[in-house]
């Protein structure tokens, strides 16, 4: 029964956690910006009904960023614990970044996140939005090593390796800046923008649907469409830069997206097919002429490379790289579609009214986080069979003195407290949601009485002018 | 690519700075996670709202000083973190659990129903206090010492438990309480802050009696350290950790008896920590896997630990100024109200 294979479970272990732990990053990254956005809305136009929903989200940025954090402190062991060889000898290259990460991000965002969700009446307006733009810029800055880290898993240069088989820094520009990693870094902030506006988009249009809070719901709404009008487009563009730089790059990576086996020039876009590794090919083929090779080369009958140029043992897995790149690109084209027919009906005046529309945003909400994850598969599943591509390969990074049955025991325990934790979580963000926005009753030092009064019925009336 | 090996000891300054950042981490949740151990015994559900709110605005800011903890040691320390995470495999990651289950229950506790609220109660207690009882047993088999070969780890997965170990991990618990019950001596008041003296008491027995095990066995665990402790000159040189020690022990034992004494028995148990973080530091010096390894075998590469020197100078104070500001701002006594 103790029979596991220690290197699979090492890493499906090290993919549950970090899968469970993107998702909060990735939300509280767009939810830092959203906020700080609100808040500047409610100094610069004095409208209550930014302050209700920056009061609104607080909470869920609140819980979303724990769950961050107390994930993240995972993540700083299980490269030790699971892959200690690796750590070993990457850790002159990586070390740095992830030093940098903590002293100039993680503290950054812990500490005035305080000030963010409990300062209110006891620092300044100002210093009170001071911090919520710092606790943005920290995620921002948190990102950018994080990144760089990852990027150059992805395409390491800037290193020699040592007699003893360890890397050593040569050039640390190169390092940080690596060449998939500005690619990489905006697809990724783009990516969680997207995944926080759809979340937030939804939810105004679930009030919207059951008509409450009409004018923050149309706030929300309104800002939400300018995202997807605007970004999701933006990202498809940014997708399509990254994909040309991971066929400079990785080229293995893309043939295993693009689901190729041969190398063929005037390559087909394959939208659906059932890669079947054993025997090197793809059953049930519905294939568009010359797509691909036209979306990577831009150029009819450019040259794509097949996945029967690596070695087998050299070959990312095909099937959930090309699977899960179709999910991502999927979700991505429905947000751009979102996006359009929101502004169409957003200039017939039918945004704020159509159920049609706003049953579609409500169905989006988790979209962002699962075209992320999906995301995230393709890039390192397809980075497969290596760790540091090219140079270390997952197999030669496993710690040595861990048993398969330690693995599967942890791993399992992990599967049972994450469930635990992220079904309480869901339920406690949904629990806030359906609660709705809570009118601002408490005595606060920020506006007068008579004043108040006055905005609030102004607005309500024209709520959908300040979108 | 610069590099400052040749100009300075670099291994000796990030030895130190990982020391300073895992003595904060233990001071700074130490008070968070004593909290979180003596949460059930409080006397009122208004006294754990609160303690909870005491330690609210600090917690994440707390618990990232762990992460600089391990991501100092993967980059300053590679051998050290390669060799010593799969040897503390099962503890670290009950740790972490711990952790994990705590810090949601921080933030659900605020949202849940009345009723709901006694279960991220229990859930609150006792991830901390597993966190804090794997923390003190990985403490234990580390000065312990670990089975190395080459550059592995070759011990076996529960090498961990051993009776000095769980003593250890017993006495991380009172400690982090003591630090718990003199935070809230400091930061409340009333029916609070009465019970919370009561404890610090209570507590305090057990720490001199932990500290004092600690003290008499640690010489036996390997020759060097009792040659480094008893042999002269050092004795005379080392002669005044153990007296400021018992001179800390007489001053919070007066105090804890004073009722207008609020805020200094929480910085004594700061010194207690300090004194007794000192005696095990100079007592595993130079050892960073102890007795197999040093600083200097275990140090990454010159170009890495200058790069993130570089960073760390100007920074670090950066980090403490804004840690303070934030302590701060949130200074004085505490109510038992919604925050947000």
């Amino acid at each position: 029964m103790f029979d596991f294979d220690p290197v699979l479970l090492a890493r499906i272990q090290f993919a549950f956690t970090i899968s469970f732990h993107i998702i909060f990053p990735a939300f509280t990254i767009g939810l830092a910006s959203f906020l700080a956005v609100l808040e500047w809305r409610w100094l610069r136009t004095g409208n209550e009904y930014f302050k209700d929903l920056y009061k609104f989200w607080i909470k869920i940025f609140a819980v979303a960023f724990g769950m961050g954090v107390v994930s993240g402190v995972v993540m700083s062991y299980q490269f030790g614990t699971n892959w200690s060889i690796f750590s070993d000898r990457v850790a002159n290259v990586l070390g740095p970044l992830l030093g940098f990460e903590v002293l100039t991000a993680f503290f950054l965002e812990a500490s005035f996140l305080g000030i963010m969700i409990f300062g209110w009446g006891r620092v300044s307006k100002r210093m009170h939005f001071v911090a919520t733009c710092i606790v943005a810029i920290g995620t921002l800055i948190s990102a950018f090593w994080i990144l760089s880290a990852n990027s150059w898993m992805q395409t390491p240069q800037g290193f020699s390796i040592g007699e003893d088989g360890r890397l050593y820094p040569t050039n640390w520009i190169e390092i940080i800046f690596n060449p998939s990693f500005p690619y990489r870094f905006v697809h990724m902030i783009i990516a969680a923008y997207l995944t926080t506006a759809f979340v937030v988009g939804g939810v105004g249009a679930f009030y919207l649907w059951r008509k409450r809070h009409l004018p923050q719901a149309r706030i929300m709404l309104g800002m939400a469409t300018i995202m997807a009008a605007l970004v999701a487009p933006l990202q498809v563009v940014i997708g399509d830069f990254h994909g040309l730089n991971t066929l400079e790059h990785q080229p293995a990576k893309v043939a295993a997206m693009e689901g190729i086996w041969e190398t063929e020039k005037g390559a087909d876009l394959r939208l659906f097919a059932w890669p079947d590794e054993k025997n090197e090919m793809n059953h049930y083929e519905v294939k568009i002429p010359h797509m691909a090779s036209y979306i990577l080369t831009h150029d009819m009958e450019g040259e794509i490379k097949g996945l029967k140029e690596w070695a087998k043992e050299d070959r990312p897995p095909v099937a959930t790289v090309f699977w899960s790149f179709r999910v991502m690109v999927g979700l991505g084209l429905l947000m751009v579609l979102i996006g359009i027919v929101s502004t169409i009906q957003y200039f017939r005046g039918k945004l704020f009214t159509g159920r049609f529309l706003q049953g579609w945003w409500i169905l989006m909400m988790p979209s962002g986080f699962i075209a992320l994850l999906a995301g995230w598969f393709v890039t390192e599943i397809g980075r497969q069979p290596y760790t540091a591509y090219g140079v270390i390969r997952t197999t030669e990074s496993v710690s040595p003195a861990i048993l398969g049955a330690q693995v599967a025991w942890s791993l399992l325990v992990f599967v049972i407290v994450y469930m635990f934790v992220f079904g309480a979580g869901s339920y406690y963000i949904l629990k806030l949601i359906r609660k709705g926005i809570p009118a601002i009753k408490e005595k606060d030092h920020y506006y007068q009485h008579g004043i108040e009064a006055l905005v609030i019925e102004a607005t309500a009336h024209n709520g959908d002018k300040n979108v | 690519m610069f590099d400052f090996s040749s100009v300075i000891d670099l291994a000796m300054i990030w030895g130190l700075l990982i020391a300073t950042a895992i003595f904060l981490y233990v001071l700074l949740d130490g008070f968070d996670l004593g909290i979180g151990i003596l949460f059930p015994f409080a006397p009122s559900h208004k006294c754990r709202d609160r303690m909870m709110n005491s330690i609210a605005p600090f917690w994440d800011g707390n618990e990232t000083w762990l992460v600089l903890g391990g991501g100092g040691l993967f980059a300053a320390f590679p051998l050290a973190y390669s060799v010593l995470m799969p040897a503390f495999y099962i503890p670290i990651i009950l740790m972490l659990l711990g952790l994990i289950l705590r810090g949601v229950a921080f933030e659900f506790r605020f949202k849940a129903s009345d009723k709901n609220r006694y279960f991220w109660d229990y859930i609150f207690h006792f991830g901390s206090l597993s966190a804090a009882f794997f923390q003190g047993m990985i403490l234990g088999s580390f000065v312990q010492g670990v089975k190395v070969s080459g550059r592995d780890f070759v011990g076996g997965p529960f090498d961990w438990i051993t009776v000095f170990s769980i003593m250890t991990g017993i006495a991380v618990v009172f400690g982090y309480a003591l630090l718990g019950s003199t935070w809230l001596i400091m930061k409340t008041e009333d029916v609070t802050q009465k019970w919370a003296r009561k404890v610090a008491s209570y507590v305090l027995w057990f720490v001199v009696i932990f500290m004092a095990i600690v003290c008499i066995t640690m010489p036996f665990l390997d020759e060097r350290i009792k040659d480094f402790w008893f042999s002269v000159p050092n004795i005379y040189y080392l002669l005044p950790i153990p007296l400021v020690t018992f001179g800390l022990f007489l001053l919070i034992f007066y105090d804890l008896r004073r009722n207008n004494v609020e805020y200094r028995p929480f910085f004594v148990s700061i010194g207690l920590f300090l004194m007794g973080y000192l005696g095990l530091g100079i007592s595993i010096y130079p050892w960073i896997i102890p007795f197999r390894y040093t600083i200097w075998e275990a140090a990454a590469s010159g170009p890495g630990l200058s790069l993130m020197l570089v960073g760390v100078v100007p920074l670090l104070p950066l980090i403490l100024g804004y840690t303070g500001y934030c302590y701060y701002i949130f200074r004085g006594k505490t109510s038992h109200e919604h925050l947000y």
